[in-house]
């Protein structure tokens, strides 16, 4: 592997491509479904980040391809220096012990038939970790550190007999059990009740906090992120639109698409009633069919002729460390 | 002036059986609800809110326990009417449902125009063409285009499917709308624009809603009046400005501060412990477990004791001495 990037940044995303081949009945190709369409961002060794965007916008594609689950069409991700690419199955197997991974959707994501002893050891076992007693001790470990305790308690528990958030916690301490340098949570939360959200994402952080660990998770709940992540990338359309600091971000939010979609996030306040949101009108971007130019641009209320519908903008620098991809800004 | 109730809902109880015993779901539940105004139930998951939806809608499933109580629409208990009689009069043309994920209930083979225009020809005997027009004008009224109507849902964003069936819960302009959690798989964007059309709908027709969603800020958009469930019980009933700047039960006050705003500087708080088990709920106050404030008397199930107009708050803190 050469090394090629500095010391301090974990993972870096190159340019990176994720198609999806679309065919119709079944076999004539009809295209492509563009998920991931040229992203470029590099993560600080012990940073937590957001991704945030719409359904759709291309969030658990980018999460599957940094975690080599996906081939990238093109571009690359490198970690540590190294290029995931140029990886064999080895490699692969290590790289993914070293990344921890927390997917969409708590309810499937643990077995229904395996205890959660076997659920925690099982990555252990796979990453040959032949010693019984090791093993036991690092399930339980983990099993404190997402705070199920006594740990004992829990082991011969099947998943229906836990709670949404405890499943969530061990849907976690499983991506933790391996001790990982970075963890990729997707939607970690979203399944869950409000109070329960709160308690998932400060535990999350304060593992992140303690371990060091690098942290990137993927939320379409903008008003929680200022709470549980230092930096956040605004997704639509398989592209970063906006990226900066997260209170930089929210409070001085300078895409079109990221204005409409803070303005869109209600607090809890009687007055709401009487008022109406401004909400662009249209759907999010065909990913097979992208429109030319900015892909918000249909839907946006200062879409420029002539540059917008043509052009695509490439990111600028409007405030200092924050990076919008707008013509507006040119 | 007061004016009368369109719904009022006394005592209302629905339980299951289960192999682990019985579950008492919605267990000893009263509220109004007037013309053109929106009640918004709200509670964690596994509350219950689902199930009084069902029990006021007569939507059981076969394990029902018990199911009592009355439900006055104007004068009359549609618990007490003979089932044939509250298919044909009621459902659907005076209370109309969208379920918890309907929009993946959808009938995958039949175009979605058809779908909304069916209640009209099933309950009205309405001719197919009348019935079209009409379906026509309530897509325009929820903003899906009528080029749609020949589509089928799975030619549909999420946000368009869950439109449609709003489409369809509106076409036969009921007096009361149920929405179970119509907006909790969609993205912000999605979800203020089905709001905005929600507002628009109850302004111009004057229908009145129950909206069920554990969004409290989403609730916020249309709650005229709020109702927090806790463990089959309303623990407060209030006007909805009451509710959200000032609310009196302990769990209510703990739940707003729970809620995430996105300008706030402090992150939000977490309700510390689990809701009960309904199988065997604590015999005093449900929530006294994980109160805060809990005393000598919460040992004792608690009235809903009356705190102001219209307000309700079923904890002993609001009682007269002991
Ligand atoms: N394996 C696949 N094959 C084909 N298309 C796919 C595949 N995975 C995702 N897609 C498509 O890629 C696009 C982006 O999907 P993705 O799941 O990455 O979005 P997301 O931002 O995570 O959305 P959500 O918030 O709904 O989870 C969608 O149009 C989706 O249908
Ligand atoms: N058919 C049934 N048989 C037995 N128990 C049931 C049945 N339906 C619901 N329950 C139980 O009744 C309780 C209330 O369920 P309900 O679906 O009404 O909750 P909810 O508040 O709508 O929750 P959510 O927010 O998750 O939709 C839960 O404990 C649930 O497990
Ligand atoms: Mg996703
Ligand atoms: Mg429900």
């Amino acid at each position: 592997m050469n090394r090629d990037t500095t010391a301090e940044t974990l993972l870096e995303a190159r340019d990176l491509h994720t198609w999806f081949e679309l065919r119709q009945w079944g076999f004539l190709r009809a295209g492509h479904v563009r998920a991931v369409d040229g992203v470029n961002f590099a993560l600080r060794r012990g940073e937590a980040v957001a991704f945030v965007g719409e359904s759709g916008c291309g969030k658990s594609s980018l999460a599957r391809t940094l975690l080599g689950l996906h081939r990238p069409t093109r571009g690359e991700v490198v970690f540590e220096g190294g290029h995931l690419e140029a990886l064999d199955k080895r490699g692969l197997k290590t790289y993914r012990a070293r990344v921890g991974y927390v997917q969409q959707d708590p309810y499937g994501a643990l077995p229904p038939f395996m205890d959660v002893g076997r659920i925690l050891s099982e990555p252990l076992i796979i990453h040959g970790v032949r010693d019984r007693e090791t093993r036991q001790a690092r399930v339980r470990a983990a099993l404190e550190e997402v705070r199920l305790t006594p740990a004992e308690s829990y082991l011969s528990k099947f998943p229906h007999q836990l709670s949404g958030g405890q499943q969530q916690r061990v849907v976690i301490a499983r991506a933790l059990v391996l001790e990982p340098s970075m963890i990729i949570a997707d939607e970690p939360v979203s399944m869950l009740d409000a109070s329960v959200r709160v308690e998932i994402l400060r535990l999350l952080r304060n593992i992140q906090v303690e371990r060091g660990l690098t942290l990137a998770f993927i939320t379409h709940d903008l008003s929680t992120v200022r709470h549980f992540a230092e930096r956040i990338f605004v997704m639509y359309g398989g592209r970063i639109v906006e990226q900066a600091e997260v209170n930089e971000l929210l409070d001085h939010p300078q895409h079109p698409y990221t204005q409409a979609l803070l303005a869109a996030i209600p607090d809890p306040d009687p007055d709401n009633a009487d008022r109406e949101h401004a909400v662009p009108g249209g759907e999010p971007p065909s990913l097979a069919n992208p429109p030319p130019g900015c892909r918000f641009h249909p839907r946006c209320p200062e879409a420029m002729a002539g540059l917008c519908d043509r052009d695509e903008p490439p990111d600028f620098e409007p405030r200092p460390v924050h990076l919008s991809a707008c013509w507006l800004h040119r | 002036m007061t004016q009368p109730a369109l719904l009022r809902v006394e005592n209302l109880r629905l339980a299951y059986r289960t192999g682990r015993g019985v579950v008492r779901a919605v267990d000893g539940v009263d509220f109004d609800l007037r013309r053109g105004e929106a009640l918004v139930l709200l509670g964690e998951s596994g509350c219950g809110k689902s199930s009084l939806a069902k029990a006021l809608l007569r939507l059981l499933p076969r394990n029902v326990q018990a199911h009592e109580g009355r439900v006055w629409l104007d004068d009359t208990d549609i618990l007490a009417l003979p089932e044939e009689r509250f298919r044909r009069d009621v459902q659907w043309l005076r209370i109309s449902m969208v379920m918890q994920a309907a929009m993946n209930a959808l009938n995958p083979v039949v175009r979605v125009g058809e779908q909304v225009a069916e209640p009209l020809m099933v309950h009205r005997g309405w001719s197919r063409a009348k019935a079209m027009e009409r379906a026509a004008e309530v897509f325009a009224l929820v903003g899906v285009s009528t080029d749609f109507l020949g589509r089928y849902p799975f030619e549909l964003s999420g946000g368009m499917r869950q439109r449609v069936v709003l489409a369809m819960s509106l076409v036969t302009e009921p007096d009361l709308v149920i929405l179970d959690e119509p907006t909790s798989a969609l993205d912000v964007l999605t979800q203020a624009g089905i709001m905005n059309v929600l507002k628009r709908i109850k302004r111009e027709l004057n229908t009145s809603f129950i909206l069920i969603t554990h969004d409290v800020s989403t609730s916020s958009e249309i709650a005229d009046r709020v109702a927090l469930m806790y463990a089959g019980q309303i623990v407060e009933l209030a006007d909805a400005r009451h509710f959200f700047t000032e609310p009196a039960h302990p769990y209510s006050q703990m739940l707003m501060a729970s809620v995430p705003r996105l300008h706030q500087p402090d992150p939000p708080q977490h309700i510390p412990g689990q809701p009960p088990d309904l199988l065997d709920p604590p015999a005093g106050c449900r929530y006294a477990p994980r109160c805060p404030k809990r005393f000598g008397r919460c040992d004792e199930m608690p009235d809903s004791i009356t705190v102001g107009e219209r307000h309700h708050v079923r904890c002993w803190l609001h009682g007269a001495g002991p």
